[in-house]
């Protein structure tokens, strides 16, 4: 065979934008609550970035399991309760009168969260049924499991137990250490980042999402990736559960209501399309950094609930309406 | 329309043509795919804006300004893609976006009234106007396409390839209503790869190439071979190119394959180095023939063997890994994924050329997507490329290519030279050739006969569900195929 010549890739300026632009919303984001100079002094310190950081960490999990969903064509709302119901799994096992050991709880935790994910991904996959209608039901189912696990209560185990050190913040004004948590996602992200760029399964989530018709001729078994997609993405849920556990110290049945809200948000404002085919681990990222950023700073603002609530609601509207003028640019 | 020039970025689509289309008379628009005929029609209907030129209706200069604009002063639009709403009813159809209404109030009988009259005028008044469009044929839809577009009452009507999907009988329907519309004064502006059909339906033609008028006459004065050479700016001497090859072992029997509910009864055998075609009216069970084939559709009765084993059942999966591949009909919707990169289009079906343990080499699959490109002389940007940048026939050559670099041994093309210019037609008609030639066999499903007529060793006719045996291509005329798919057995 002759030698192939491979052109280099090209690099256009709206190629660059759907890289840099969830980094710039971010900086804009920062700035914004750095103007004020009283706010400044506590907004931009180390230990605020790393109280922003360890609030990122549940979200952010989230958004990696949600990153891999989405860009296959789904959807999760069922996120918040089996970070619940995880939770109180984990709680529940630390309660016993003989607790298992840290990574007993820790896999039993995280299995908690693949369990649901592969019942919604059987189910997605087995009925042909819309992700929207089955994990709109497992919200209700896995949010009940919770609750009658935790006898409609908060578990409470013993407090110096290891599994609360993952989320603690050792000395406070200072950026390092940050927790393990942090670091955990970042890990996280790397592989997942990889998984999803790099591996043959990857670029089948890629298909899948981008034409599942193509993706069946491709000879593609995409039932069986959905399942897999889903079960993997539970698995994620169920790490955000343990997250969750460590940061409250407790198994709290009502805790993460409306957390896939805000998970879905932060992979939409990376740049994911919830029609499937796109979107990017690094960009979910920023997304969940960008909505820790939007809470904290208004807080710092002195800003009511309600006013942080309008401004999130806004930013989620804006990010994608500037996503979507890019792309008719681009066209 | 006059000196009319576009630019998208860099790319100039239109660089200085000139159009002119006479009352009641049926105008052709030739090109290639990518000379600029969707550009300029769709400058005419106001989807785009015109970077200079002018255009007049009626010697008044006119400037649409968007669809809705362009409808109101004459222009009506039929797209290769039909844009009925398939939930919705025959007569909400051709009212949708122009019902008659009261405050808001649906007028319901003179609803069904003016729908009544305009398809009434069309001569297709059988068409139910409560059935919904998803139970429609393909040649019924654009029928109530047509009744849509004359609610406007259009003067000028333009018709994108509208017999692409069309059998020979519905294409006669088509131009019996063309032929109407034009005695009732309406323009029709008639896009086709077709060529004998725009000979015989068209008084005038207009060739563009590359963004550029190339010529413009009278159709009864002009050749076939002239058209062709003002086309492709080449002589295309031979679009048929025969590759003398051998037929070995038969590679793939089917006996009695029945679908539900199609086909009903599939016989044949398939050999080594043999392009079998099959002919038949639309409708008539071949492409559910290739897809229970496939594995993608159940098969209910019947047997088929893959090089003499016993494959009934199958998934897709299985049967690629059998040797076996599939061009789907309907690119754009099942055969591609239209926003990923033509590289990851190209090696769907076989990552283990570019990658290792699950890991995929971007390197690697970039080289490989590379040599392809240039081997199926596709025009594109690079690897990268988003697949729905290309035209129709570039996207057709990743489609194939994608069978190619999995290096499938059994090929069943479901009307692959469908939408896509003559140049495209032609290399894809070597490619079949060349394929038959090493050895690989080819199951050709096609609605336009003089192709399968210059490509195939064998060709077979369906009729309701039922194939015909397999008889050489020799023996079968445009005539006797026609009149089997029609069920008139001589």
């Amino acid at each position: 065979m002759n030698k192939v010549e491979t052109p280099p890739a090209r690099f256009t300026f709206g190629k660059i934008l759907t890289v840099v632009g969830p980094f710039l919303g971010l900086l804009f984001v920062i700035g914004i609550f750095s103007i004020k100079p009283e706010v400044r002094e506590v907004f931009l310190t180390g230990g605020n970035f790393k109280i922003v950081l360890t609030q990122t960490v549940i979200v952010a999990i989230g958004a990696l399991g949600m990153t891999l969903i989405i860009v296959s064509g789904g959807i999760d709302l069922s996120v918040g309760s089996t970070v619940a119901l995880a939770s109180v799994v984990g709680a529940k096992l630390l309660s016993l009168p003989q607790p298992w050991s840290t990574p007993a709880v820790i896999a039993a935790t995280v299995l908690a969260g693949a369990a649901v994910g592969i019942v919604n991904g059987s189910l997605i996959a087995g009925l042909r049924m819309m992700p929207f209608i089955v994990t709109l039901g497992m919200m209700g189912v896995a949010r009940g499991a919770a609750k009658w696990l935790g006898e409609n209560q908060t578990v409470n185990y013993d407090e110096k137990a290891a599994v609360n050190t993952i989320m603690a913040l050792d000395e406070p004004y200072k950026f390092l250490p940050l927790p393990t948590g942090v670091w955990i996602v970042i890990g996280l992200a790397v592989v997942m980042a990889i998984v999803l760029r790099q591996t043959v399964f990857g670029r089948y989530v890629f298909a899948i999402g981008s034409n599942e018709a193509t993706a069946r001729l491709c000879g593609i078994r995409v039932q069986l990736q959905k399942v897999i997609i889903y079960t993997l993405a539970g698995l994620l849920f169920g790490a955000a559960g343990l997250m969750q556990l460590s940061r409250l110290t407790q198994g709290d049945p009502t805790v993460a209501i409306g957390l896939e809200l805000d998970i879905i948000a932060a992979v939409v404002i990376g740049g994911a399309s919830l029609s499937g085919g796109t979107g990017s681990i690094l960009g979910s990222m920023i997304g969940a950094v960008i909505m820790a950023v939007l809470r904290n700073g208004s807080n710092q603002m002195g800003w009511p609930t309600y006013m942080q609530e309008i401004i999130i609601g806004v930013v989620i509207v804006l990010a994608v309406a500037l996503d979507k003028f890019r792309q008719s640019k681009q066209a | 329309m006059s000196g009319v020039q576009k630019s998208f970025g860099a790319t100039r689509a239109l660089k200085n043509v000139s159009f002119a289309v006479a009352p009641g008379e049926v105008h052709a628009l030739i090109g290639e795919n990518g000379a600029g005929k969707s550009t300029l029609m769709k400058i005419l209907s106001g989807a785009y804006r015109a970077d200079a030129g002018t255009i007049e209706i009626d010697g008044r200069p006119f400037i649409p300004e968007n669809p809705h604009h362009a409808r109101r002063c004459g222009i009506a639009m039929i797209y290769q893609e039909l844009t009925l709403a398939p939930h919705l009813s025959v007569e909400e159809n051709i009212l949708l976006g122009a019902e008659p209404a009261t405050l808001g109030w649906l007028n319901r009988s003179k609803r069904r009234a003016i729908a009544r009259c305009a398809l009434d005028e069309l001569h297709s008044g059988d068409i139910s106007l409560t059935a919904l469009v998803s139970t429609l044929s393909v040649a019924q839809k654009q029928i109530v396409e047509i009744a849509r577009a004359l609610i406007s009452e259009p003067k000028v009507l333009v018709m994108d390839e509208p017999t692409s999907s069309l059998t020979q009988v519905d294409t006669e329907n088509l131009f019996a209503v063309i032929k109407r519309l034009c005695e009732r004064g309406v323009s029709v502006v008639y896009i086709s790869h077709f060529l004998e059909e725009c000979q015989r339906i068209a008084q005038r033609y207009t060739v563009l190439r590359d963004g550029e008028s190339m010529g413009a006459g009278a159709m009864e004065e002009v050749k076939l071979g002239d058209i062709i050479r003002l086309m492709v700016g080449r002589e295309m001497s031979d679009i048929y190119p025969r590759t003398p090859h051998r037929l070995g072992a038969p590679v793939l029997e089917v006996k009695s394959l029945a679908g539900s509910p199609k086909p009903r009864a599939v016989s044949f055998s398939l050999r080594e180095g043999e392009i079998l075609g099959i002919a038949g009216l639309v409708g008539a069970g071949r492409t559910e023939t290739l897809r229970a084939l496939f594995g993608l559709d159940r098969i209910r009765d019947g047997v088929v063997l893959v090089s003499g084993r016993e494959r009934t059942h199958s998934s897709p999966a299985r049967r690629l890994d059998d040797g076996m591949g599939l061009l789907s009909e309907n690119r754009k919707e099942e055969g591609l994924m239209l926003n990923r990169s033509l590289a990851d289009n190209l090696t769907a079906t076989s990552y283990s050329p570019v990658a290792t343990i699950g890991f995929v080499s971007t390197r690697r699959q970039r080289e490989t997507a590379q040599a392809w490109i240039e081997k199926l002389q596709v025009r594109a940007r690079d690897t990268a490329q988003p697949i729905a940048e290309l035209s129709g026939g570039n996207q057709q050559k990743i489609a194939i290519g994608r069978l190619l670099h999995h290096d499938a041994k059994i090929f069943l093309l479901d009307e692959p030279t469908r939408g896509i210019d003559v140049g495209s037609k032609a290399q894809i008609y070597r490619l079949m050739g060349q394929l038959a030639a090493e050895g690989k066999s080819i199951v050709f499903v096609s609605s336009y006969l003089p192709e399968l007529l210059g490509v195939c060793d064998t060709i077979a006719v369906m009729h309701r569900g039922v194939l015909s045996e397999a008889r050489p291509a020799e023996e079968w005329t445009e005539h006797s195929v026609m009149a089997s798919a029609i069920g008139q057995m001589n």
